[in-house]
């Protein structure tokens, strides 16, 4: 399992400096678009989804202890929750630092076969790849969504999400590491059906969230998603290079 | 580390080099899908700002 440890090594340093970089980034562009879109939740009260129940005061006179259990009380039907502030932004972290791990797990593996990421440039454009399959494709049919915000089914949702990530990945998996017409046509094939499919859409579009707000968080987050990727794939490239002492070169496979 | 002078696994057969990196792979997509798509309430509350940061389906 020598491989598989390395792939792994790199794996988790890469995502841990991407998942940082993306936690910082959503700090100041994507969570407070999030926040003041639960404002408007909130003041709708259709929605019942309440992150914000959690009494501020509680915060500065209960320790952490207490504080969960507040929110907990205040969210009894919809499970635990971490409080707001510190707590719910430290998981916010975590979660960007162990999904870049799973990200960056799937991109080592991936780009192994085709040859490994030999330096940092080939990284970037891997990490370009990754951007249009994780965050571009998917994000034609289901564009990033605030609070608040009417939406189809969640599994329907995310079966077509997973669907089109597949079919991206497959596609330009094609396109870049097979010399061939008809498979080529097949490729561009496989990238556009999910989306004469379409995704899985709301019966009704009525949202309290104004449009501008809307907009603005979808280009936050493409944005930063795109930045993480790049970092995300420039990484293994660099480390994955320490590791192995010489670059390979995907020129061969690359065509 | 011994072997991994060109590639990461270059003395490993390729069989093995196939299983090794496809479980390496079924391992991060498990993690992204536990962490951004799982329905458990806990882990979605925890997760939820960045789940709506990735515009991962979300609610």
């Amino acid at each position: 399992m020598n491989l598989f440890r390395n792939v792994v090594f790199i794996a988790a340093i890469a995502g841990l400096v991407a998942g940082v970089v993306l936690a910082c980034m959503q700090a100041y562009a994507t969570v407070p678009l999030i926040l003041k879109a639960e404002v408007y939740e909130q003041a709708g009260g259709g929605h019942s989804h309440d992150h914000a129940a959690a009494p501020a005061a509680t915060g500065t006179t209960a320790m952490s202890t207490a504080a969960p259990a507040e929110a907990a009380a205040s969210a009894e039907d919809e499970g635990w929750a971490p409080a707001d502030g510190f707590e719910r932004f430290a998981f916010s972290v975590l979660a960007n630092i162990v999904t870049g791990v799973g990200f960056a797990l799937i991109l080592v593996a991936v780009s192994e076969f085709a040859g490994g990421i030999g330096n940092w440039r080939q990284g970037v454009f891997w990490g370009l790849a990754g951007f249009a399959v994780f965050t571009l494709a998917p994000g034609l049919g289901l564009p990033p969504e605030l609070p608040a915000m009417p939406a189809a089914d969640l599994t329907q949702r995310q079966i077509w999400w997973w669907a089109t990530v597949a079919a991206t990945a497959a596609g330009l998996g094609l396109i870049a590491f097979r010399k061939s017409l008809p498979l080529a046509i097949l490729a561009v094939a496989l990238i556009v059906t999910p989306h004469i499919v379409g995704a899985p859409q709301p019966g009704s579009y009525e949202t309290a969230i104004p449009e501008g707000l809307h907009h603005q968080f979808v280009v936050a987050v493409t944005v930063t998603n795109l930045v993480f990727w790049v970092v995300l794939g420039a990484v293994v490239g660099v480390v994955r290079g320490r590791f192995t002492g010489t670059a390979t070169s995907l020129r061969d496979s690359f065509a | 580390m011994t072997a991994a002078s060109v590639s990461l696994g270059a003395s490993v057969s390729s069989q093995s080099r196939f299983m090794q990196l496809a479980l390496a792979a079924l391992l991060g997509v498990f993690v992204m899908g536990f962490v951004g798509f799982s329905h458990i309430d806990a882990v979605h509350n925890a997760a939820h700002d960045y789940r709506h940061s990735m515009a991962f389906p979300c609610h």
